[in-house]
This record gives C-alpha cells, sequence and structure tokens, in this order.
C-alpha cells in the first residue's frame, strides 16, 4: 500500500487530495500507468507528464525512480513559490 | 536558521530585529519581503503547500545557502491559504558578516524558493480562478547558482 496525493490541478482534475493505492508497481512511471488505465480523470490528470514533477517520501524524484520501500507519493505540477 | 510555514501574517520589522538573535559577529543583514501583487482584477490569491515536505524542502534549501556562504543567521517564512493584493506572502533575512555573503545567499533563497519548495498559486478574479503557471525564467534562474 501507498499513499498517493495530488496537488493543485492535478488535485482537481482527479477529485481527491490523498488515497491509498495497492500496487505492485515498480517504479513511478508504472504507478501511472495502473492510475491512467483507472478512469478517464486520471488519464485527464497525467495526460502530459513533462508538465508534472513527483516527490517519493517528501523529496523530488524522477518518474523513472523505482518505488521499492516508498511509502508516500506525490504528483503536482511545477511549484510556484515566492 | 529558521522555518516557518504559516497561514497568520507576519511583520517583516518584528522579524528582522530578532532573527539574528543578540550575535555582534554580524555586520550585515539582507531582507526580501514578497507581496500579492494586482495587475488588474485580483480578487485574491490560493496558496495551497504540501505540509511536511514544504518544510524540509525549505531547510534543505537554507542548508545549502549555509553551505555556500558564511551565514550568521537566516530565517525565511512563507504563509499559505487566501491572501488579498498587497497582503505579504514571504520573507527571507540573511545575516552575515560582510554583505556580499547575505545579499547572496538571500538571492540564492529566492531562487530555490520560487521552483523548489512546494506551494502553488492560484489567482482569483471576476473572471474565475487559475492556477499560476511556473515561468521558465524562474527555473532558468537556478543555473546561475
Amino acid at each position: 500500500m501507498i499513499d498517493v496525493l495530488y496537488f493543485a490541478w492535478v488535485r482537481e482534475r482527479i477529485g481527491l487530495p490523498k488515497e491509498r493505492v495497492e500496487t505492485e508497481a515498480a517504479t513511478v512511471a508504472d504507478l501511472v500507468e495502473e492510475l491512467v488505465a483507472r478512469e478517464a480523470r486520471y488519464a485527464a490528470a497525467f495526460a502530459d507528464i513533462s508538465a508534472l514533477r513527483v516527490a517519493l517520501d517528501q523529496e523530488l524524484a524522477e518518474f523513472d525512480a523505482p518505488l521499492a520501500g516508498v511509502r508516500e507519493v506525490a504528483f503536482f505540477p511545477p511549484m510556484t513559490g515566492g | 536558521m529558521a522555518v516557518r510555514v504559516q497561514a497568520a501574517p507576519f511583520d517583516p520589522g518584528t522579524e528582522l530585529a530578532r532573527f539574528a538573535g543578540d550575535r555582534t559577529d554580524v555586520g550585515a543583514q539582507v531582507s526580501f519581503t514578497g507581496l500579492v501583487r494586482d495587475d488588474g482584477g485580483l480578487r485574491h490569491m490560493e496558496i495551497e503547500h504540501y505540509p511536511g515536505m514544504t518544510e524540509k524542502a525549505i531547510a534543505a534549501i537554507e542548508a545549502e545557502a549555509v553551505r555556500r556562504w558564511d551565514l550568521k543567521a537566516s530565517l525565511v517564512i512563507h504563509r499559505y491559504g487566501r491572501l488579498a493584493p498587497g497582503e505579504r506572502i514571504m520573507m527571507v533575512a540573511t545575516a552575515a558578516g560582510h554583505r556580499a555573503d547575505a545579499f547572496a545567499a538571500a538571492e540564492f533563497l529566492m531562487d530555490y524558493l520560487k521552483s523548489r519548495a512546494p506551494f502553488w498559486k492560484r489567482e482569483v478574479t471576476a473572471d474565475g480562478a487559475a492556477w499560476v503557471a511556473a515561468k521558465d525564467a524562474d527555473e532558468d534562474a537556478l543555473s546561475r547558482w
């Protein structure tokens, strides 16, 4: 089980801020593929992966990063702080 | 080195007066304050963040600044939630022996907070609401460090 979090317009498109996902996905990209296959709202949120960022256990990561041992995955658009 | 992520307003003068404590080896303090800018029609801004990661990411950016420059103290305050035009969003302050370190570290902190701290701004106008898009210039700014 992995906690998957969504922020900003990713959260709006998927329609929820957080969910627990049962997955055997080896990498972030594999997890995205599983989510996209679920429902249209996931496909809409993940339509352009280059417009998204991912964090694994609250550290920025790449989409080809392995998920082994990871407890929390977060998807969000490029950050706009400051 | 301090990080505060909060919904409440803050007073830059008060913060600046106390962030370096009673140290007497500080010869220079630099501060930057970011405000909600209304370019026309803005009702308010909403700032979302990633509790937990936000604090960690800012602390890591601060630690990197301390590694690169001879800082005696630093402070980052960043607000989230609903903010009206003119309200203060965030501030950074740096204290160093000399001004070059204080200026450079403050700019570094600002550049990294823009695109490496998990905040997302949403602008609400009479026409509706829209997420603020990240600027290429903000990403490019990191390459100078």
